[in-house]
């Protein structure tokens, strides 16, 4: 098995406890930085990690700390997305289930770190038993005097706290997170202002994934440079990957970024390969938002170079032939799969949850939903195929939020690589209908 | 100030300007159309997507292009700027792109509308729309519902442009009009079909730039281009009591507060003249008024046909004269 940072003592029994947790060396890092730390030295450690925000995008947690705006006497926020919706993506979830304290202890030395005396965690709504866990988890650390005023003797106050959201995938957008937490709609705000400027009750606020304010307790423990000395190139560290789909062993892995793609899916110590013996027939790498690859572009780039797990190497080949390493929600398809089917599952996802503010999100996901749909049923046309592609050009771009990107990637990548398929199932109809969708038979609509 | 150039016309504004006002300031064609923006209302904007312009070259330090189209009503300008409306084909490709996205559910039922004739969606339809449509499926569709015993709601007509949001929240103290869902099947509601029962309501009508909602007491009664408006004024203890009626022969139809070329309530004596639902929905006897004179209407629009004045007295003397 490879290095765990993360989930070094996930099979501990009783680590879900304070007890359990600080014996196997728990809270050392707040000991660490509180003592022997000034904030600029862990904000230079994250910095010097190299650590890349685990939410999607992969910007780099120590630029984002360091544009942080410090005007005098007024308050600073860390808030905590845990808001994990993306489709394919159950990372944060199970850290949080498994290692409640992780999340705390991190987000108190990232707190320190900014100055934040405030720090929110803002849990997915329908994550309810999971925010019994994180919860009882902050009273333990009430109890032992790690939260609260002046925590350890250094002066340091922090109160933390967690709120749940109401069950909408756009409030994981940080700004729409914001809104959310200041008690109003979750509707994407218009940037600039940033948050690092004006964001939480228009105070300089960071929003940080779960998995990356995890990351900065070994960051601390062992130093930015050790994190830096895993992965490749602007790669660094270790990354919880959310594997799902048709493989042997599904579930959640920690690898060091720079695997090769083909060994994570293949070999035992990872995914074991496809299920049932079938052969793999796309893969998407990052969760629901990114582009599918086919087989042949999984394991090798199109120059014929071994994919790896990075965020360079899985974007490589741009839009034409590459991905995005996103949020690590890796789904595997198998030859059984139907593409169609998965679009327009994704699609009908992304009609659900955009917030409604923009015109081309708005009304462009939901016309794709409708055209993927009657696609997907046999009742569509050719020239379905090429309106979709008009339509996603319309959205990319032209949107406040990322979401509307998002909901496009999908459709233009699939119909970039599987465009025989779509027209399979419009000169096949009644064929179309008859096969086997697997994991993708849920009929329930969702409106 | 900071210089900045729309369509190859140079303007000077106040750094913090936002492009769509600084193209405002030119005036005329190189106005990109706003739909959701409105000046009066803070927060508003950013939504529609209608004003969306290229920025050919950031600022005079960093002349490099913006990579996308950006929204003028929300993006500040920078000392330098060169932005392209009329005169980017990418711009003209977006917002064709914009219109057909706010028309796929659209009911286009402008003949039985009380908007047709003033309504921004049309005017952007006829400018930047097709003629046919591509849209197969079936189009998402409301029952129409009161608001209120004066306001009627077609949610099939709304735009979202969250104008009326804006405007319940910030010119009525008692918050209970919002949206309510999430994407194409999001709607704008008072709470549960509550009533907005506030002296100012009225406003949403004028706010809004389609015909979502529309007033009770004049629906039906005529189209607007059959009207002949006129400046009037009223005693009136709660607004300033500055509006335009909006006469039928020698009756009104029906009251609005004063709109500028792009639909904006102007301002009387430095604050946005709002009227109150009295002077619009129960004033519609004309001993009541105080009749200034014509109204001018400058619009590129159905409405600004077939009157007497408008902003060009070269073309005013020849309708007045015939010569
Ligand atoms: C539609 C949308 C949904 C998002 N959902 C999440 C989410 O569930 N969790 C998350 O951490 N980031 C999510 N993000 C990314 C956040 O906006 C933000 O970039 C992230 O929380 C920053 O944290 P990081 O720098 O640690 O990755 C989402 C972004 C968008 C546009
Ligand atoms: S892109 Fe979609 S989700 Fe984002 S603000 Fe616009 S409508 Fe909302
Ligand atoms: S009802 Fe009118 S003002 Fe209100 S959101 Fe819809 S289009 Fe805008
Ligand atoms: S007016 Fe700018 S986006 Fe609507």
């Amino acid at each position: 098995m490879g290095r765990k940072l993360l989930l070094e003592h996930v099979n501990v029994p009783g680590i879900e406890t304070y007890e359990v947790y600080r014996k196997n060396g728990g809270y050392r890092s707040v000991e660490k930085a509180l003592k022997t730390m000034s904030p600029q030295n862990v904000v230079e450690e994250v910095q010097a990690s190299g650590l890349r925000g685990r939410g999607g995008a992969g910007f780099p947690t120590g630029m984002k700390w360091s544009f942080l705006a410090k005007p005098e006497g007024v308050p600073r926020y860390l808030l905590c997305n845990a808001d994990e919706s993306e489709p394919g993506t159950f990372k944060d979830r199970y850290l949080m289930e498994k290692l409640p304290h992780l999340l705390v202890e991190g987000m108190i030395v990232s707190s320190y770190a900014l100055g934040a005396n405030q720090s929110y965690i803002y849990i997915r709504g329908e994550y309810m038993f999971v925010l019994e866990i994180v919860e009882k988890a902050i009273a333990e650390a009430y109890a032992n005097g790690w939260l609260g005023k002046n925590i350890m003797g250094s002066g340091y106050d922090l109160d933390l706290a967690i709120c749940p959201g109401g069950g909408a995938y756009i409030c994981g957008e940080e700004t729409a997170l914001i809104e959310s937490l200041e008690g109003k709609r979750g509707n994407p705000r218009i940037k600039p202002p940033f948050p690092a400027v004006k964001g939480l009750w228009g105070c300089p606020t960071v929003v940080n994934n779960v998995e990356s304010i995890a990351a900065v307790v070994p960051i601390v423990n062992d130093g930015g440079a050790e994190y830096a000395k895993i992965g490749i190139g602007k790669s660094t560290g270790t990354k919880l990957i959310s594997a799902s789909g048709n493989l042997v062993k599904p579930g959640v892995y920690e690898i060091d970024l720079g695997l090769s793609v083909e060994e994570f899916i293949y070999s035992d110590e990872w995914c074991g390969g496809i299920a049932n013996g079938k052969k793999i027939k796309a893969c998407v790498p990052g969760g629901s938002s990114v582009p599918i690859l086919p087989a042949n572009l999984i394991c090798k780039t199109a120059e014929g170079t071994d994919r790896l797990m990075t965020y360079e190497s899985l974007a490589e080949g741009g839009f034409a032939s590459g991905s995005m390493l996103g949020s690590g929600g890796f789904i595997v398809f198998d030859e059984d799969q139907c593409i169609v089917r998965n679009t327009w599952n994704f699609a009908r996802f992304y009609a659900h949850e955009s917030c409604g503010q923009c015109s081309p999100c708005r009304e462009g996901t939901g016309w794709m939903e409708k055209v993927l749909r009657r696609l997907e049923y046999g009742q569509g046309n050719l020239r379905d195929i090429d309106l979709l592609e008009e339509i996603n050009k319309k959205i990319e771009g032209n949107t406040i939020c990322p979401l509307g990107d998002a909901a496009a990637w999908p459709v233009a990548a699939a119909i970039r690589h599987f465009r025989e398929e779509f027209e399979w199932h419009v000169t096949n109809p009644d064929e179309a209908q008859k096969r086997n969708f697997g994991i993708a038979s849920n009929h329930m609509p969702l409106v | 100030m900071v210089k900045v150039i729309v369509d190859d016309i140079e303007v000077e504004v106040e750094p913090g300007t936002t492009i769509l006002n600084a193209a405002r300031k030119i005036g005329g064609e190189v106005v990109p159309p706003a739909m959701c923006y409105y000046s009066k209302l803070e927060g508003s904007g950013g939504k529609c997507r209608t004003c969306l312009v290229e920025v050919a070259a950031g600022s005079a330090a960093d002349p490099r292009p913006m990579p996308k189209l950006v929204a003028s009503c929300s993006t500040p300008v920078q000392d330098g700027m060169v932005i392209k409306n009329k005169t980017s084909e990418r711009v003209r490709e977006g917002r064709a792109a914009v219109t057909e996205f706010l028309l796929i559910n659209h009911p286009l039922d402008c003949p039985i509308c009380d908007q047709a004739g003033e309504c921004h969606l049309q005017d952007l339809g006829f400018e930047h729309g097709k003629a046919g449509t591509r849209y197969e499926e079936k189009r998402r569709t409301y029952d129409p519902i009161d608001i209120g015993d004066k306001i009627k709601l077609h949610m099939n007509r709304c735009i979202l442009c969250y104008r009326c949001v804006y405007t319940a929240n910030q010119i009525t103290d008692n918050r209970v009009h919002g949206v309510m869902h999430r994407g194409d099947h999001a709607e704008i509601s008072t709470y549960i079909e509550k009533a907005i029962d506030n002296d100012f309501s009225g406003n949403v009508i004028d706010v809004c730039p389609v015909g979502a909602l529309t007033d009770k007491t004049f629906r039906f009664k005529s189209r607007v281009w059959f009207l002949k408006p006129m400046n009037a004024s009223c005693e009136c203890t709660k607004c300033a009591g500055k509006a335009v009626v909006w006469m039928f022969g020698d009756e009104i139809a029906r009251v609005t507060g004063r709109k500028d070329q792009y639909g904006e309530i102007e301002d009387v004596d430095g604050k946005t003249g709002w009227i109150c639902n009295e002077c619009r929905f129960d004033k519609k006897d004309k001993s009541k008024w105080n009749i200034e004179g014509p109204r001018v209407i400058n619009r590129h629009s159905v409405i600004s046909q077939g009157h007497y004045l408008t902003n060009d007295p070269k073309r005013d003397a020849k309708k007045l004269t015939g010569k």
